[in-house]
């Protein structure tokens, strides 16, 4: 039976100037759970990722072709309201990156560009996030003070409450602890293993270990082709390919 | 000893010495402009000769508050004209201008900085004067010979506009990719990300940027002093006459110098002025090394 799914990608093909980064990746993405896209370093799989919320657009010289559906909706369709895609899905980058204010408003942020004003609600709001990203107890007495005063694990917290305070169905993450010590990975992926059940959260690593701590979902690329996707345990256990089986040996990176 | 080995230690020594003369020159003349206005400030306390209106030269009464507003009017119609301009150019090129774009106009921008000032001035003489004087004056109801205030910081604005549009971009462009993306992925326009994300980020440096912009307004002395009429009496409205410090000291100094105490009058404001540049310079520079060593 096929899972049900958000976002379908169909022939998605990327090009930065000539270098074509995308190969017509084709893969229906299942929902409520971690997909978790393994792959060498430079083999597009920030880019596939990046193409789900059109953060690509942001580079220059950038071509695509092909569709990504989201609910039903191709993304690429350049009538598309962007800012109604992207809500749809919070972002955690390598590094965070607060917003240059509070802790505070960084949560309130989303919120407010899409109109809550309301002060109790707005309260109520950061309250349940920053609880959900488990950063509550760690700042709730110091909600005024510029988010870049906390520690960097605690930062990636909050970019992660500040996404969901948005309330998307999808979660995107670009290799989300690789500038965190342990204990604060620790932290995000037991984040992560809490949320699944709510949402669907893409998490792009190099880290295969990790790859197995989370996945329950795998999605294999080399040089911007889908070589395998399937259920973690399979594609781990009795990978398909020949190439996805050096990978998780190590033969090849 | 080797002979190439001494021939390099010598080398060495001579441009570490050019080099530290080079520094040195700016102490020498801020020493140098000080020593010699000393004679007008034994005349009268400092704050008196800034604040006082009277500029008699030959009754040994030197106020500069005149040129000090003149040179304040000229320079604040300057960067009022500026900022918006700037701003808007500079979030243009860096946030919405293709990358091609931005790379072809930068250098156009900065080339506009190396127009000799006198060009702007005959420009400001031959469009700007005339402009002033037979439209703009009558059509607000009063008479302007069109050399006045209005048209030195119309010319000064321009003028400044290349150093201000240069140092807000890159200060934009300094600004990591990666906050615009998650603002943007939480759903905000890009003009949303601009104004709370982007500017907030970058407001010290555009600062910074502003007061560059300022410094050189203050200082710019050949295009200013051709178009704003120079009358010694401090301007009460944007059409009447200014007569800025630089003016003043680039139209004095070398005539009536057998006027007592004219020489150390005229060496006060230039250290008044250089004091200013420098103090403006030196803040803005200090904000933007901040900047670049937080990239």
């Amino acid at each position: 039976m096929e899972p049900e799914t958000h976002i379908r990608v169909k022939n998605l093909n990327v090009y930065y100037g000539k270098d074509h980064v995308l190969r017509d990746v084709s893969i229906n993405i299942p929902d409520k759970r971690v997909i978790v896209i393994i792959g060498p370093s430079g083999c597009g799989k920030t880019t596939l990722l990046r193409s789900f919320n059109r953060l690509v657009d942001t580079v220059d010289g950038v071509r695509v072709s092909g569709e990504v559906m989201v609910d039903e909706e191709n993304i690429f369709d350049p009538h598309v309201e962007l800012t109604h895609i992207r809500k749809k899905m919070g972002l955690l980058s390598q590094t965070p990156y607060p917003l240059p204010m509070s802790i505070y408003d960084n949560v309130a942020y989303g919120p407010r560009l899409h109109g809550i004003k309301d002060k109790k609600k707005l309260n109520s709001v950061v309250e349940h996030y920053l609880k959900i990203a488990g950063l509550w107890e760690e700042v709730k007495d110091k909600l005024h003070t510029p988010a870049t005063q906390v520690s960097i694990g605690q930062q990636q917290r909050l970019c992660l409450a500040r996404g969901l305070a948005v309330e998307p169905e999808i979660i995107l993450a670009d290799e989300p602890t690789s500038a965190l010590d342990p204990k604060s990975s620790r932290h995000i992926e037991e984040s992560f293993l809490r949320l699944k059940k709510d949402y669907t959260i893409i998490v792009v690593t190099h880290i295969l270990r990790q790859a197995r701590r989370l996945a329950d979902y795998v999605i294999f690329l080399y040089c911007g082709e889908l070589i395998e996707h399937g259920p973690a345990r399979q594609v781990f256990e009795s990978p398909r390919e020949k190439m996805t089986r050096e990978y998780i040996q190590g033969v090849i990176s | 000893m080797n002979i190439r080995v001494y021939k390099d230690k010598i080398t060495a020594r001579l441009m570490g010495v050019i080099a530290f003369l080079s520094c040195l020159i700016l102490v020498l003349i801020i020493a140098g402009l000080y020593y010699r206005s000393r004679p007008v400030l034994e005349l009268k306390p400092f704050l008196e000769l800034l604040t006082s209106g009277s500029w008699h030269p030959l009754r040994q009464e030197f106020g500069f508050y005149p040129f000090i507003m003149g040179s304040l009017w000229v320079t604040g119609v300057a960067i009022i004209m500026a900022i918006p301009l700037c701003l808007l150019t500079s979030i243009y090129l860096s946030e919405y201008a293709p990358g091609y774009l931005r790379e072809w106009i930068k250098p156009l921008i900065d080339l506009l900085a190396g127009i000799p000032s006198v060009i702007y001035g005959v420009w400001g003489v031959l469009v700007i004067v005339p402009l002033i004087k037979d439209t703009i004056a009558p059509r607000v109801g009063s008479f302007s010979s069109g050399y006045c205030v209005l048209s030195g910081g119309v010319v000064l604005g321009i003028m400044i506009c290349p150093i201000i549009i240069h140092v807000s971009l890159e200060v934009f462009r300094a600004v990591p990719r990666e906050l615009r993306e998650a603002s943007l992925s939480l759903g905000a326009t890009r003009w949303q990300t601009i104004k709370q994300v982007v500017l907030r980020k970058a407001r010290p440096g555009i600062m910074a940027a502003i007061v560059l912009g300022l410094s050189r307004a203050f200082g710019e002395t050949m295009a200013v002093l051709m178009v704003v009429g120079n009358v010694p009496r401090a301007p009460g409205s944007l059409l009447d006459a200014a007569y800025p410090l630089p003016a003043l000291i680039a139209n004095n100094y070398g005539e009536m110098l057998s006027v007592p105490l004219y020489d150390s009058a005229l060496m006060l404001a230039c250290f008044i002025l250089l004091l200013v540049v420098l103090l403006f310079n030196i803040v803005a520079r200090i904000v933007l090394i901040r900047i670049e060593r937080q990239m």
